[in-house]
């Protein structure tokens, strides 16, 4: 009993790479996701082209797809002797090859380009059905003052949008503490050298538990994220709350 | 002028939203290609959109040689009815409790499921509530049950559906008509509610096909029991374990030997996509509905 596994922890470079990769990793995420969701859906919504319903299709598709097959989808690209980018970009352009994974600087960019390929479809399905509720009659007025496409884009839809992107952005801050296991554990293929840029919390508890079998650490570690992270979730909802009571969780 | 721009827009998000396609679909187009590569081909010159030689040799080596990629299949098939199948049971029965005008402890019981949304002990106590306490470790339940039991989500989504889509004038109607509330359920309140049951079961048949990591965690002797995510999961990691040890060479190449090749795990992976592939055209509006449906909640 006490709390010598919290202050073990703590005394680790551990701690503070995890806490800081889990942070990270969804701050860009959010910040990207955002910019591209709300990017597809404003064209997604001004389309007239017959081909909108594939597009749409096709984006959301990787969301249902498990992480398992996603990592043999980057593999595929990414493996030192057979893979597409190594094979088929780098060597025909007389570049040297690359051994993904054992080269800690490029995952953050792998990871961020997963997380988007993956997520974007789904991501832009609340932005697109809530552009497609908004009154037509104010682009119609704007079209006949002679406002451009663009102007109507940032002028009517991005601000009638403003509310959902603070919503759906608080509900996202609220959930930085915890990252996708799938995405941080399989896409790197459990590379042990690229630990310090792709473990995150959740991959740490993991990893404690069934690998290493060191479960005092990994409860500790586990304890401190569902507590920081039930602490979060609490505070992004209580700012929703002020902002738009009926967006709020409780 | 306008009609100008406006073409110019057209065109503009048609380019882009072609290259976002792309992005999205080639991935998956390399994958089933190189699943119909022969292997001496894939291994010389990597995977590639051009193969130099076609085969189908992979997909007739999964389907003969009655192997584990057969059986796994069948648990996952297995899996995903069953599993949908109960908690689309679980879900609407305490759903439809929940929506319940008058019922004792509403308030306390809908912050129960709710509550779970918000803070959970994580991996470590449910790793050891599972192993030690229901003893599902080993068997077929360590894949079913953990999906069950987690998703408050789906139990907030359908009891907001039952509360606000069903007029309670129907149900009442019933009772007075001398329904037991058994049958007012099943007969009336789940009939009325099809287009969420139909995506509550969506959500849960594409969890269980798609699961990966209860099997991870909890099968570690039953490889039997292994789904086609676990086995293909197992695969990478023979692979990984291989490739960092191979200092010892002799022992290596045998282990290596018994690896199914590049193209034969490509097929794998193809036939464990083509389950969602096929069905995706007509679920996809389902799917939207319910995102949609959950909202900002989500």
């Amino acid at each position: 009993m006490g709390f010598a596994n919290f202050k073990y922890l703590f005394s680790t470079t551990d701690a503070f790479i995890i806490t800081r990769n889990t942070i990270c990793y969804n701050v860009v995420f959010i910040v990207v996701n955002l910019v591209m969701a709300v990017a597809v859906a404003i064209i997604l919504s001004e389309m007239t082209s017959k081909w909108k319903k594939f597009y749409q299709s096709a984006i959301l598709l990787p969301y249902l797809i498990s992480y398992v097959i996603i990592s043999y989808l980057v593999f595929a690209f990414l493996s030192t002797e057979n893979g597409f980018i190594n094979n088929s970009i780098l060597k025909p352009l007389g570049l040297d090859t690359v051994s993904w994974y054992t080269e800690k600087k490029y995952w953050p960019f792998i990871l961020v380009l997963v997380n988007t390929w993956r997520c974007v479809g789904y991501n832009c399905i609340i932005y697109l059905s809530t552009i497609l509720g908004f009154d037509r009659t104010y682009y119609e007025a704007a079209a006949i003052d002679g406002a451009t496409k663009w102007q109507q884009i940032t002028k009517i839809t991005i601000p009638m949008l403003r509310p959902t992107m603070i919503m759906l952005t608080l509900m996202a801050v609220g959930r930085i503490f915890y990252s996708d296991f799938g995405l941080f554990y399989q896409v790197p293929r459990n590379s042990g050298t690229l630990l310090s840029v792709t473990n995150t919390i959740d991959t740490y508890v993991y990893r404690g538990l069934l690998e290493l079998g060191d479960i005092s650490m990994s409860a500790a570690a586990g304890v401190y994220q569902s507590l920081v992270g039930f602490v979060l979730v609490l505070g992004a909802n209580l700012l929703v709350r002020r902002i738009d009571k009926d967006s709020a969780l409780f | 002028m306008r009609t100008h721009e406006e073409k110019r827009f057209q065109v503009f998000g048609n380019i882009v939203m072609a290259i976002l396609s792309a992005c999205a679909l080639l991935p998956m187009l390399l994958l089933v290609l190189s699943s119909f590569t022969d292997n001496d081909t894939l291994v010389q010159n990597g995977y590639s959109f051009f193969p130099a030689k076609w085969s189908v040799a992979a997909y007739t080596y999964i389907f003969t040689s009655g192997n584990s990629v057969v059986q796994a299949y069948g648990v996952s098939i297995v899996l995903t009815v069953v599993g949908t199948a109960c908690s689309l049971i679980i879900t609407t029965l305490l759903a439809y409790a929940l929506a319940k005008k008058g019922l004792p402890g509403k308030g306390f019981l809908n912050f129960y499921v709710f509550f779970t949304m918000l803070f959970n002990g994580g991996l470590v106590p449910t790793y050891i509530n599972y192993t030690n306490t229901f003893g599902i470790k080993n068997s077929f339940w360590a894949l079913l049950v953990p999906n069950l039991l987690a998703n408050g989500f789906n139990i907030m989504l359908m009891k907001s559906y039952f509360a606000s889509s069903i007029p309670d004038e129907i149900l009442e109607a019933a009772f007075i008509d001398g329904a037991s509330e058994f049958s007012v359920f099943s007969r009336i309140a789940v009939p009325l509610a099809k287009p969420i049951v139909a995506t509550i079961g969506l959500f849960a048949g594409i969890a269980y096909w798609n699961d990966w990591q209860n099997g991870y965690i909890y099968l570690t002797t039953r490889t039997d029991l292994y789904s086609i995510q676990n086995l293909l999961n197992r695969m990478i990691q023979n692979i990984q374990f291989l490739t960092q040890n191979s200092t010892s060479v002799g022992n290596s190449n045998v282990a290596l030997a018994s690896i199914p090749s590049v193209s034969v795990r490509m097929a794998m992976a193809v036939v464990g996509v083509l389950p969602i592939v096929v069905v995706y055209p007509f679920i996809q509006n389902n799917f939207v509905k319910g995102i949609t449906l959950g909202g900002v909640k989500g």
